[in-house]
């Protein structure tokens, strides 16, 4: 029998061994390998110079990064709440009037495109000068706006087309979520004499808290590293209006050929994102569910 | 899924349709939602079909402006590069049928490679008992909370000291072998197929590659199609890691071609007619999807949020 054992896991290990690999190449190693370049000033060109904790003293006292640092929070903040309750209004709305097939392919499909694409049609239609939304804007009487041009509206039109990309899919997200729910439940609340806006609040919400905890926080993580949109519309500005972090790091670590002080950036959004992650699993109380 | 009620007895529950006010604004709601997602595409390819010399005048005519397909032509090169310039482009190429034969390489060995090898690590995790398995799958699934942009520069060095920069292999690798997901959703699939047919393979004296190619495989198919489209659009619609090791023009791919179209256009403003033409080309594929395999990829979708 032990014999058997070890020759099972001798089999397994074999199972494993290519996503093993993987693993250990691209996601372990170059995880710590990240903070030990973070300890040095490397241009890749001539050696790593270990340098200790001087990036960090460095990006502490960096206006630019603290500057990042802010946007990218605001921009999260435009982003997140906005497209969950659009993507929840989406969901009822499907569940209990329009639960076609068709109306849900529709609504995916800006998550299908890819995000430099959505940066690209909405750059296009947002021309200042010949884009359709200003176009349309004059007819009615509206002047025209600069949106990606200037410094206050940028950042928060890159949200907007953000917020296009995902409504649709987060709605069918939740759509999901309520088709999960038991009906049995609305008829006990609806006996007990609960209108349709208790009933949302008191059977719906609490019952969708897995679906809205997956939503919200792979949303929050996503939008924590906004990149693509950027990439191809603004590019970090006008002035630094939407330099956020992972543009930021861009620039640094593949421009300036800074990877020590780039590397040191993302040690850095690494923590954060994992203390944001855990304050949002102890918010959504994930793992225990309302159903059971 | 026993709870689960049909949509019909959800939607009879609250009451027979009739016309209300309340019923009359979700109407007009979900109309909106729908003319706010489609009409971004309809302007694209409208642009895309308008003279470029003409998109200055009437910007807001909902249909193309001087109608023509030069703009498909152009990006297709199927046009010298002299009549491209006459015809408004910038002189700077769009590659796209390359861009295209690079995305397909680039995301079908990505798809068919992370499938494969993370349902061969999914099957021992889900099914075989070994030594240090809980250990394992718990490094695995913290690997799910590591953001991508820790790994990005480490991950660039490699490849970069491999010599990988602007290859196939380079452009391929990080995703080939397994990503965290695709390991943890599998096995969370594999972990609730009936013990029966494994066990009856067995006494008939079948080895656990056996059992893992005539019996799992088999019994996964949905799974393996819902990770295989999630997949699929995960690659096609990568950015970042092919605009830094992908960027030289025979391993571009669509995404990056399309950025550096953008950005290498001469004058203040760039072809947009052109850059339409790219833009609605790239769009196919994902319209493509919805169009003929629709329903599966809706569903897909939705229960790659619910595991």
């Amino acid at each position: 029998m032990k014999l058997q054992g070890n020759r099972e896991t001798a089999t397994a290990w074999l199972f494993i061994l290519a996503s093993l690999v993987g693993f250990v190449v691209f996601y372990a190693i170059p995880a710590i390998r990240n903070i030990a370049i973070s300890f040095t000033q490397w241009n890749m060109l001539s050696p790593a110079k270990p340098v200790a904790f001087k990036n960090y003293a460095e990006l502490f006292g960096d206006p630019i990064f603290w500057h990042a640092f802010k946007i990218t929070v605001f921009y999260v903040l435009y982003n997140i709440p906005l497209q969950t309750v659009i993507a929840l209004l989406l969901a009822v709305i499907m569940d209990r009037f329009a639960s076609s097939m068709a109306v849900r392919g529709i609504l995916i499909l800006p998550y299908l495109l890819p995000p430099v694409v959505v940066g690209l049609i909405w750059l296009w239609m947002l021309n200042p000068l010949l884009g359709i939304v200003n176009g349309v804007l004059k007819n009615v009487g509206i002047p025209a706006q600069p949106f990606l041009g200037s410094v206050a509206q940028a950042l928060p039109t890159i949200a907007g087309m953000n917020i296009w990309e995902y409504m649709g899919f987060n709605g069918i997200l939740f759509y999901a979520g309520l088709q999960t729910i038991p009906t049995s439940l609305y008829e006990a609340a609806q006996l007990d004499g609960a209108g349709e806006w208790r009933m949302f609040w008191r059977v719906t919400l609490p019952l969708l808290r897995p679906v809205t905890a997956f939503v919200v926080i792979t949303s929050v993580i996503g939008s924590f590293q906004v990149f693509d949109t950027i990439a191809v519309t603004t590019t970090g500005g006008p002035v630094n209006a939407t330099r956020v972090l992972v543009w930021y790091i861009f620039e640094e670590a593949f421009r300036q050929f800074k990877m020590g002080y780039g590397a040191a950036m993302a040690t850095v959004l690494f923590v954060v994102l994992g203390i944001i992650a855990l304050i949002q699993f102890r918010l959504f109380r994930t793992g225990a569910s309302d159903l059971a | 899924m026993a709870d689960t009620t049909s949509v019909e007895s959800r939607q009879a529950l609250h009451g027979p349709s009739s016309i209300t006010a309340g019923r009359v604004v979700v109407w007009i709601i979900l109309f909106l939602v729908i003319a706010v997602t489609l009409f971004p595409v309809w302007w694209v390819i409208r642009t895309a079909l308008s003279s470029s010399n003409l998109i200055f005048v009437n910007p807001t005519k909902l249909l193309p402006t001087g109608a023509t397909f030069q703009n498909f032509e152009r990006v297709l090169g199927l046009m010298s590069a002299n009549q491209a310039i006459a015809a408004g482009g910038s002189g700077e190429t769009f590659n796209f049928l390359i861009a295209l034969r690079n995305s397909v390489v680039v995301t079908g060995f990505i798809v068919l490679g992370q499938v494969f090898f993370s349902a061969l690590a999914a099957y021992a995790f889900a099914r075989i008992r070994f030594w240090g398995r809980e250990t394992l799958f718990f490094i695995y699934v913290t690997g799910l909370m590591v953001p991508g942009v820790v790994t990005l520069i480490p991950n660039f060095v490699l490849i970069h000291s491999l010599g990988w920069l602007n290859t196939f292999p380079g452009l391929i690798a990080p995703f080939f072998l397994m990503t965290p997901f695709a390991v943890f959703f599998l096995r969370q699939f594999m972990i609730g197929l009936p013990a029966e047919l494994e066990e009856a393979a067995i006494l008939d004296g079948a080895g656990r590659f056996t059992i893992f190619a005539r019996v799992i495989l088999p019994l996964s198919q949905t799974a393996l199609l819902t990770l295989a489209i999630v997949v699929f659009f995960q690659a096609w619609n990568n950015f970042l890691w092919p605009f830094l090791v992908g960027r030289s023009e025979d391993v571009r791919v669509l995404t990056a071609a399309l950025a550096i179209f953008q950005t290498q256009t001469p004058q203040g403003q760039p072809d947009w007619t052109g850059l339409m033409a790219g833009t609605a080309l790239s769009m196919v594929p994902s319209i493509l999807f919805l169009v003929f395999a629709g329903r599966r990829v809706v569903e897909s979708l939705q229960f790659s949020g619910l595991k």
